[in-house]
């Protein structure tokens, strides 16, 4: 049914539950909001988009009235001013304004209505110092900065509705009201799993990705120092999105060029490890099919999960520990690649390990608590030295002054730059399990898998939950086991649907054989480390740049990579052999949970 | 401006044989109901005044099956203190009027929400609880009571906070619409009412609208439970008619030296001397949930006002801006302009920020925070300053 109503004299006809923020926009008239989010459920709490409605006692918030019949709306009166810029006055009065110090200066929403409403002389009293206001550096992955905090609690509903963890919540009330950890413990010691939704979703400071940058200035710098870098497949889609370009602009070629010109001493690709790992993975997945289902060996346990999100494997750390045993014992792409570049690499180029510090430029913020694992050091040193966010590599690219729409492209290096369409998928959600299966399907039967083009779609798009089934059929060999099988397999992102997988499959009611999550919405395109602003559409638009990125590479399948192939033939031996065990394989351990 | 003049009234608290009026409201159809109380002209006794037919008439044009009937027993206004004495005298009362809401929604659930600090009233409560829904059993009705404590935040008085309190969510209040009407406790259609409109609506089924609407004025049906306190020498629970003047008011429980009566509670509004004649207690000039609390020439309005914003800044549920804030600087505002550490025309840009609040917060609190703050300092603007 539609409604039809006027706002600032003008008609627009929308659908009944439209609100009247959306019916505005459908007007393209501007009504400023902080608290609002595309992703989450409807706050109405920071009250900056207040308009007024004719015969109407109060103000109403514009992004929570949903609109009716007749309705007149006004957005821009006196009285909306004079209450918006109060509002204005008032966040910022509890707000430590230090904004020319602040990691978020100049991209801080607060900022920019401070901007449109509240210049020249401040109204009311600072309230800053009567708050004792805390910053909690404990999180290898993010700073949860208080003082910055305007209590919009999009945080709040990110990580209870987006990632079902709730690790932050509001507590106490008043002025004392604020965003806290469970007993207001440090991050590091609640249950949060570091994907840094929230942290995509700060309308302020107050979440900011904890920054290496200076320590990767540094080696860069030092002479001594061999930096090697490596960039995930989910970055080179997002990254233009801070260098002035649309959402899903592909600009691989242009930040290999940028890492080269800011002194990065080798740029290599987490494509070739996320190759690496459909390989590790693939034989892990096809021994345990027939350890399960041929040996009957009771040890072996299914569906397996994939193990490449960090956050997700904390999640199953806190949350479903008694199914520690279905991950895979893979290490992500980041970490094999970290393991390699100690080992092979340097072997390869003749360096001393001990001067090769390993970068790794990821979608994630999750990546930088993975990289401090202390099961991440099988090379002998630190696997990974620093995690950097896509956000803050534009950060350097802009430190640099380099002029990055007008770079040339250029390719990876090699050893380890090498990567093939299958790679690159792994930034989208379902991407490892298409991988997995281009593989694994040539693998047990000879031939490709029996979709159009290797495109498999069932895996793709932003279903929170993606079911599919693949029969095989003609296997050779050893794998004639397998003849006939209906492999059933499942993909979630966002971890409120992977809950809900993990419920079916603690229920016993879900008989799949492998799992994909990933931890963020979208998967790795939708990761906290990627730029700000996030939303479905932003998402699509990277999602629809990594399928291109795929269909543009001529090798597409992860074990037809000569990098790869290669780093059997000379190093590794075969898949799951005793050295990849030692370097690209893990363990997990039971966290707590309450 | 019609008037009525100083009646007390014992209709509240009169012994009834709540057996005859639940046999009587078995037999009357839903629609007999809230007719009833429409004519009645019964108003929300809570404070805010809502058509209490209305509501229930809203409710039961609601279709799902699932509906509730809310107590709202979460006495927090400061200075009111009835409710606790309808919940100790004469709770069948009340139970009986959520039977009469209930049958004329079309709920068989009803929840009564404690004010956490009125614990101590639970077994007594619960023992007539169980006569009660004995009494239904014998009767045939299909009714269930139940209770739910709240842990002392006033916001949880709010009704919509209030249901987040039921459901074990934190007490925040809800956008709305929806209103509880359509949407309330676990997201079923609810009505919602305070203690003594259940115990009102009782009364009305027992004596028949007509003589319950012959009591009050246009605006203000009916008879209201005071909850007197301050300079007075009569502190104490009294049943008025609706229809008086602050001034006869003052008459009655004044000390002889009342310079102020703040009306409503620190929600509510402060009345000077100077307005005592003029200002109607009730829907037609200052309205209240019952508490009346008189101040004599020893009390500092500035420690008055203080105290209430103290109050809303601690008691704030802090989830929106204007509220949230707002309080902090009306406080911090009153106490630098009294330092003489702001000008005192500092005292005009926090009565526009009252103004804001009023109409930018999100509930009834924030918006509330402002009759008290504007009415002491706009009447008692040299107190403040001095």
């Amino acid at each position: 049914m539609t409604i039809n109503l006027n706002i600032n004299d003008q008609k627009v006809s929308v659908p009944r539950g439209t609100t009247v923020l959306e019916a505005a926009r459908k007007l393209n008239i501007n009504i400023p909001t902080l608290c609002n989010h595309a992703d989450l459920c409807v706050a109405g709490n920071c009250r900056v988009c207040v308009v007024e409605q004719k015969g109407a006692r109060t103000l109403i918030a514009a992004c929570a009235m949903p609109v009716s019949e007749g309705m007149d709306i006004y957005t821009n009166t006196l009285k909306v001013r004079n209450a918006r810029k109060h509002i204005v006055e008032l966040l910022l009065s509890e707000h430590r304004s230090d904004c020319t110090k602040c990691y978020k200066n100049q991209k801080c929403e607060l900022q920019a209505l401070a901007n449109e409403f509240a210049f020249g002389d401040t109204i009311f009293l600072d309230l800053v110092e009567d708050h004792n206001y805390t910053i909690d550096r404990s999180s290898p992955s993010f700073i949860k900065d208080d003082s910055k905090c305007i209590r919009c609690q999009r945080c709040v509903r990110t990580c209870s509705e987006l990632q079902y963890i709730s690790a932050i919540a509001v507590s106490k009330k008043g002025s004392h009201q604020k965003i806290s950890s469970f007993h207001n413990r440090p991050m590091s010691h609640v249950v949060c799993t570091n994907c840094g939704q929230c942290v995509n979703r700060c309308p302020t400071g107050a979440l900011v990705e904890k920054t290496y940058i200076d320590q990767v200035w540094d080696a860069i710098y030092d002479t001594e120092k061999h930096v090697v870098v490596q960039t995930a497949p989910a970055v080179r889609v997002a990254l233009g999105e801070d260098l002035g370009y649309d959402p899903g602009e592909r600009v691989t070629g242009k930040m290999v060029t940028a890492l080269k010109q800011l002194g990065i001493d080798s740029v290599l690709d987490t494509d070739f490890s996320a190759d690496l790992t459909i390989m590790e993975e693939g034989t892990e997945l096809l021994t345990r099919l027939k350890k399960a289902l041929v040996d009957g060996d009771k040890n072996t346990v299914l569906p397996m999960f994939t193990s490449c999100s960090p956050g997700w494997i904390k999640f199953i750390e806190h949350k479903y520990p008694q199914f520690l045993p279905n991950l895979s014992t893979c290490k992500s792409p980041q970490q094999m690649f970290g393991a390699l570049a100690k080992t092979f690499y340097a072997q390869k180029r003749h360096l001393d390990p001990s001067k090769i510090v390993s970068v790794s430029i990821m979608p994630c913020t999750a990546k930088k608590y993975e990289a401090d694992r202390p099961e991440m050091r099988a090379s002998g040193y630190k696997d990974i030295d620093f995690v950097l966010t896509t956000r803050e590599l534009a950060v350097m690219i802009k430190q640099a002054g380099i002029d990055f729409r007008n770079l040339e492209p250029s390719r990876y290096d090699s050893v380890m730059g090498e990567s093939t369409g299958a790679g690159v998928i792994f930034g989208a959600t379902g991407g490892v399990m298409e991988a997995a299966l281009r593989t694994a399907y040539e693998i047990v039967t000879g031939r490709e898998v029996p979709f159009n083009n290797l495109n498999i779609i069932p895996a793709r798009g932003m279903d929170g939950v993606k079911e599919a089934t693949i029969k095989i059929e003609g296997c050779t060999g050893d794998w004639k086991f397998l003849e006939g099988v209906e492999l059933k397999v499942a993909i979630a992102h966002g971890l409120t649907n992977a809950n809900k997988v993990m419920k079916l499959v603690k229920s016993g009611k879900a008989a799949y054989h492998f799992i994909e999550i990933m931890a963020c919405p979208g998967g790795c395109i939708g990761g906290g480390g990627q730029p700000i602003p996030t939303s479905m559409e932003i998402r699509k638009n990277r999602m629809k740049a990594i399928y291109s990125e795929d269909e543009h590479m001529v090798l597409r399948k992860s074990h037809e990579n000569p990098e790869v192939i290669a780093i059997y033939k000379e190093f590794l031996g075969r898949p799951n052999s005793h050295l990849s065990h030692e370097l690209l394989h893990t363990h997990y351990v039971e966290r707590e949970n309450y | 401006m019609e008037r009525k003049g100083l009646n007390k009234v014992g209709l509240i608290f009169e012994k009834i044989d709540i057996k005859e009026v639940l046999t009587k409201t078995f037999n009357m159809s839903s629609n007999d109901i809230i007719q009833n109380i429409l004519n009645s002209g019964l108003k929300g006794r809570g404070g805010a005044g809502f058509p209490t037919g209305l509501k229930w008439k809203y409710t039961a044009a609601e279709k799902e099956l699932e509906k509730y009937v809310v107590c709202n027993a979460d006495e927090g206004e400061p200075g009111t203190f009835k409710d606790r004495e309808i919940l100790d005298k004469v709770a069948y009362k009340v139970y009986g009027g959520m039977v009469i809401a209930g049958k004329a929604i079309g709920a068989k659930n009803g929840i009564v929400y404690l004010r956490g600090e009125y614990r101590f009233l639970l077994p007594q409560l619960m023992k007539e609880l169980e006569a009660f829904h004995n009494l239904l059993d014998e009767i045939g009705f299909d009714f269930k009571i139940r209770y739910c404590l709240g842990s002392g935040a006033y916001i949880c008085g709010e009704e919509s906070a209030l249901f987040e309190s039921i459901q074990g969510d934190r007490g925040e209040p809800r956008n709305k619409p929806p209103y509880p009407t359509s949407s309330g406790v676990f997201g079923k259609p609810t009505t919602i009412n305070n203690v003594e409109t259940l115990v009102s609506a009782a009364m009305i089924i027992m004596h028949g609208a007509i003589s319950y609407s012959q009591l009050g004025t246009t605006d203000s049906r009916g008879s209201k439970v005071f909850s007197v306190s301050g300079d007075t020498p009569t502190p104490g629970i009294f049943e008025l008619e609706l229809g008086m003047t602050v001034q006869e008011f003052v008459n009655e429980f004044g000390d002889g030296d009342t310079k102020a009566v703040q009306v409503g509670g620190a929600s509510g509004f402060c009345v000077p001397r100077k307005k005592f004649q003029n200002t109607i207690i009730g829907f037609e000039g200052v309205p209240t949930g019952g508490s009346m609390k008189l101040f004599n020439s020893s009390r500092s309005m500035y420690n008055v006002l203080h105290n209430y914003l103290d109050f809303f800044a601690e008691e704030s549920c802090g989830q929106c801006t204007p509220c949230r804030v707002g309080c902090q600087q009306l406080l911090k505002g009153v106490e630098k302009v009294k330092k003489g550490e702001a000008k005192s025309t500092y005292l005009n840009e926090l009565v526009k920020l009252a103004d804001t609040m009023k109409i930018a917060s999100k509930c009834g609190l924030g918006q509330s925070v402002g009759n008290a703050f504007r009415t002491i300092v706009e009447n008692f603007r040299e107190e403040i300053i001095y």
